[in-house]
């Protein structure tokens, strides 16, 4: 039996013995805790330091001005100019309804674009600024200025969007920009790093070709925000670089002095310098307005582009394939001369009709242009002859020397809409159809009909490339383009020697001025009388399927046909005659014949071309010096 | 009866003026200082509301820890069950009448303060335990009969505070009281026992959790599981200290709260601005003068001559550890986030209180350390 004051003693001890026992718990825990510490502030630092500021700093980026396309003479294509937005900012706004009530008194505001408005302000926070019409006409403008104390929150603002030339000449080539979707993210790493709300990109033409060059670097404001996302301070400001700025060949009244021939109808023109390349116009019609484009178009207008037979929406003059018909006799003729199968003195006697290979071929001269020499029978356009030509000749060496002068490859590289053409050859036919090739077919060659595809803009080249010699060119439609084609391919290329005795192709290019300017010469109603205007050229008339017998015998006029039936109408030119400088093609679809429908066409812009071709060497002399 | 006790003592002002524990007076001060400071930043270096009112409640209860100084420890040692039981009906009556806020019913409107009696019950349930084990003698602690009736003191107010629902105070009342209980002499296999009941246990408690306590153990142990909701805090909370770094970022210049990232950063996350403002440094001299102030407490029972002081200062400054590591354990990421302010430094007049009585009490030992 202990005593008490033991028993005493011992509790004492023992709360003390414990006390010590949790005391060393304690310090464990408080190292414990001190390492914890150590681990997040000292060595972990960096990882939580970077995170504190991706909580407190947020960066707003700023779309960047885009570069400018120019004509030649610096006049502006694609501008950016001022347009009128109105904007919102929601937490400001007493009552959205009846800010939408009055809105819809002063501006086109209808129940469609107030649901899409609703739609889109739920997923923004109060204070950020949205944009209620990005597009307001002056008059809207300056009403709603004039109605700002009554519709608090609103901001009308004057901002900078893309403008281009109204009447859509230049829409085909230039394309247009559009709000980034999710497509062009997929395919742009550098749309995936700028993406800013707001941003356009081009979607079509030069405007997608150059893009990434053209859009220029964004700007940027670094801000601090609280945990609610509102900004605090602005912390830094680094104002955006505009994007590249582009001088285009292009010459913007010849363009839309050519769009306005084209009116309501359904073709191409395209005008070329044949010694630069230079593309000075190249018109598709019908055309569109690209300024819809930009901030978003209707449905309605969409639907209307969309279902037009005469596809507004397609650049023909690259895009656009056409069996060459007879344009393309003179390099039927160049290429039979320089393989020697055949003379300028070859005869041939035209009966209107001939038999061949079991088939009955007609000349488009019911009649027959009786006996023919080579001028005569590319001056008349006489199939007959050229029958004989082709099937002397034969297909491939034919090929060969179309290829060679541009025909079946690209023509610019730049767009991407641009397509190839056919050439068509026996191993062509082999490879892609899987049988022999015809002999028949290569009359059907000789006269640009069967197979043969090409591009209004390839038919320029060809014959481009004939008038200025037969030389090499690389056509362009951007100006000091060193950035997009290497220039020592592009030096070596231009100017290579395409003919093998220049007498063969001085020959093509005399027979043409025949078949312009001499009677019975196809296109002589559309000549130039005055010296300065003369030029030289080969009407086309393309079938775009064969003729019956039946329709034949009828003697269906084209006026009667329907309209997708009618025969394409083509032209080919270089002018002026004497010292040549700018090749031509007019291209119209379902116009009938070329002498008829096309040349009268290709007469006008030659003047025009012509008229400037003064302004356009003194604009830049020494050009003409590297030639 | 208070008279009696102030009149009857032996010591005479002056000496009890001496008789005081100037560097746990100190520290107490200091702390409160630092409070000031950290609540003055958590509102953006403005002295509006919680500042004004953390420093009013300050020196209010600095005085009460100094009255409650100055009874003597025989009175605190007879009137701990009289303590004990107005609390423990304060907790009932906050059951019926308590004041409902952001879903927990805890406080009690007492007219002229909102009072939350959980706080005090940490407390008055070591006072409780040290007294009732101080005329136990030792060989008898370990009887049932007297394991009963100190075990039924703890579980009914943890079990009210839990189902207030507050689960972090109740664990912290549960805390003091064991300690008390393990520094009383209890063997040791009874609390391998109940640890190991305690175990058994988890199971079927899970199944008591609400939704939102489930979520908080859930997302401790994954916080990016849900890193907008539940896991938000504890990311933002590691964020603001790791990004203070040694020095911190500086006074008034903590980010994460100055821009509002930091939830509750008045109340259980005071430490967490702490630290990002003043950093490493900074938040080992703050774990230091917590140190300090447990050191003093410690102190103060080992020169006590009687099992009471001893127990309850011993208690105490168990029980203060827990609330301090558990604070910080919490804001750090080591433990799941649970309703635990870091005394005196955290906004909350109650818990101020139960400090500030608590201090005193050991004060109150201090003083009369020889009786």
């Amino acid at each position: 039996m202990r005593s008490f004051s033991e028993t005493f003693e011992n509790k004492s001890r023992l709360i003390t013995r414990r006390m010590f026992i949790l005391s060393s718990l304690k310090i464990a825990v408080f190292i414990g805790i001190i390492c914890r510490l150590f681990y997040l502030q000292i060595s972990e630092n960096i990882k939580w330091r970077s995170l504190s500021d991706k909580n407190r700093l947020r960066e707003w980026k700023m779309p960047p001005q885009r570069g400018i396309i120019e004509d030649y003479f610096g006049e502006k294509i694609a501008k950016n100019s001022q347009v009128f937005q109105l904007h919102m900012i929601p937490e400001d706004v007493p009552n959205l309804e009846e800010l939408f009530f009055r809105l819809s008194k002063i501006i086109d505001f209808n129940e469609r674009q107030k649901s899409n408005l609703i739609k889109r302000l739920k997923k923004r926070k109060p204070w950020e600024p949205i944009i209620i019409s990005d597009n307001l006409s002056w008059s809207e403008f300056s009403r709603l200025n004039l109605f700002l104390h009554e519709t608090p929150g609103i901001k009308p603002v004057v901002s900078i969007a893309r403008k281009y030339i109204e009447d859509g000449s230049f829409s085909h080539i230039i394309g247009y920009v559009s709000a980034v979707s999710v497509k062009d993210l997929e395919n742009s790493a550098l749309l995936r790093k700028i993406n800013i709300p707001g941003l356009k990109t081009g979607k079509n033409g030069l405007e997608k070709s150059l893009n990434e060059d053209m859009i220029g670097k964004p700007g940027l404001q670094r801000f601090e925000v609280n945990a609610y996302g509102k900004r605090i301070k602005e912390l830094k400001f680094v104002e955006g670089t505009a994007g590249k700025n582009y001088r285009t060949t292009l010459d913007i009244d010849v363009q839309q002095f050519t769009s306005e021939l084209l009116k309501d109808k359904s073709g191409s023109i395209c005008v070329m310098d044949i010694y630069t390349g230079d593309i000075i116009a190249m018109v598709s019609s019908p055309t569109f307005d690209a300024n819809k484009f930009v901030h978003g178009i209707d449905t309605k207008d969409w639907q209307d582009l969309i279902n037009d037979d005469k596809k507004p929406l397609i650049n023909k003059s690259i895009a656009g394939l056409y069996p060459p018909g007879s344009t393309i006799k003179p390099l039927v003729a160049l290429s039979a001369l320089e393989n020697d199968v055949i003379s300028p003195n070859t005869t041939t006697e035209c009966k209107g009709v001939i038999e061949l290979y079991g088939h009955t071929y007609h000349c488009w001269k019911e009649k027959g242009h009786g006996f023919l020499r080579l001028r005569e029978g590319i001056k008349q356009s006489c199939d007959i002859y050229f029958y004989e030509v082709a099937r002397r000749l034969g297909v491939d060496r034919l090929a060969e020397t179309a290829n060679k002068f541009g025909l079946g490859n690209k023509v610019l590289d730049i767009l991407d809409e641009e397509r190839t053409g056919l050439v068509p050859s026996t191993k062509w036919k082999l490879k892609n159809i899987g049988r022999g090739w015809l002999l028949g077919e290569t009359l059907l060659a000789g006269i640009g009909q069967g197979y043969f595809q090409v591009t209004p803009i390839q038919l320029c080249l060809m014959t481009a490339q004939l008038a200025n010699g037969g030389y090499k060119i690389k056509p362009k439609i951007i100006y000091n383009e060193q950035a997009l084609q290497s220039t020592t391919d592009a030096s070596r290329e231009q100017f290579g020697q395409l003919y093998r005795n220049q007498e063969n192709v001085k020959f093509v290019l005399d027979a043409q001025f025949g078949a312009t300017n001499e009677p019975m010469g196809t296109s002589y109603r559309s000549r130039h009388v005055k010296p300065e205007y003369i030029f030289a050229g080969k009407t086309g008339t393309s079938q775009i399927r064969s003729i019956t017998e039946e329709e034949r015998e009828l003697k269906i006029k084209q006026k009667d046909l329907p309209y997708k039936r009618r025969d394409h109408a083509l032209f080919t030119a270089f002018a002026p005659y004497k010292n040549p400088r700018y090749a031509f093609s007019v291209v119209i679809e379902h116009g009938g014949a070329g002498s008829s429908a096309a040349a009268p066409l290709a007469k006008k812009v030659i003047k025009k071309v012509l008229d400037r071709q003064q302004l356009r060497t003194k604009y830049q002399p020494d050009l003409f010096q590297e030639v | 009866m208070i008279k009696q006790h102030f009149q009857k003592s032996n010591l005479r002002f002056r000496d009890k003026i001496l008789a005081l524990d100037f560097p746990l007076i100190f520290l107490i001060l200091l702390l409160g200082v630092i409070s000031l400071f950290a609540m003055y930043s958590s509102e953006q270096g403005k002295f509006s509301y919680y500042t004004q009112s953390h420093l009013y409640r300050f020196v209010i209860f600095f005085t009460v820890f100094i009255i409650v100084a100055f009874f003597r420890i025989q009175f605190w040692s007879k009137s701990a069950y009289l303590f004990y039981f107005i609390i423990l009906i304060l907790l009932f009556a906050v059951d019926f009448y308590g004041v409902t806020a952001s879903g927990s019913k805890r406080w009690i409107n007492l007219f002229f303060i909102n009072l939350q009696p959980s706080e005090l019950m940490k407390v008055a349930l070591i006072i409780f335990l040290a007294r009732y084990y101080y005329k136990i003698p030792l060989e008898n602690v370990s009887n049932i009969k007297h394991i009963v009736l100190p075990l039924f003191a703890l579980i009914v107010p943890v079990f009210l505070v839990a189902s207030q629902p507050d689960l972090g105070t109740a664990i912290l009342i549960a805390f003091g009281g064991f300690a008390v209980i393990w520094l009383a002499g209890l063997r040791i296999k009874f609390f391998l026992y109940s640890f190991f009941i305690l175990i058994c246990l988890i199971p079927i408690g899970v199944s008591f959790l609400k939704p939102y306590q489930k979520s908080r153990i859930l997302t401790f142990f994954n916080p990016e599981r849900d890193p907008l909701g539940a896991g938000y805090q504890i990311i933002q909370s590691k964020i603001a200290v790791g990004s203070g770094g040694i020095f911190g970022k500086g006074f008034l210049q903590g980010s994460q709260s100055y821009l509002d990232y930091l939830p509750e950063k008045h109340t259980d996350f005071i430490f967490t601005l702490f630290s990002e403002e003043f950093g490493f440094v900074g938040s080992i001299v703050l774990l230091l003068i917590y140190v300090l102030i447990m050191y003093r407490i410690v102190a103060i029972g080992i020169q006590s001559k009687s099992d009471f002081a001893k127990l309850y200062c011993f208690g105490f400054a168990a029980a203060f550890f827990f609330y301090v590591t558990v604070n910080m354990s919490m804001v750090l990421g080591l433990l799941p986030i649970v309703g635990a302010p870091l005394p005196i430094m955290s906004y909350g007049g109650s818990a101020m209180l139960s400090m500030m009585i608590g201090l005193g009490i050991v004060m109150s030992c201090r003083i009369y350390r020889t009786s």
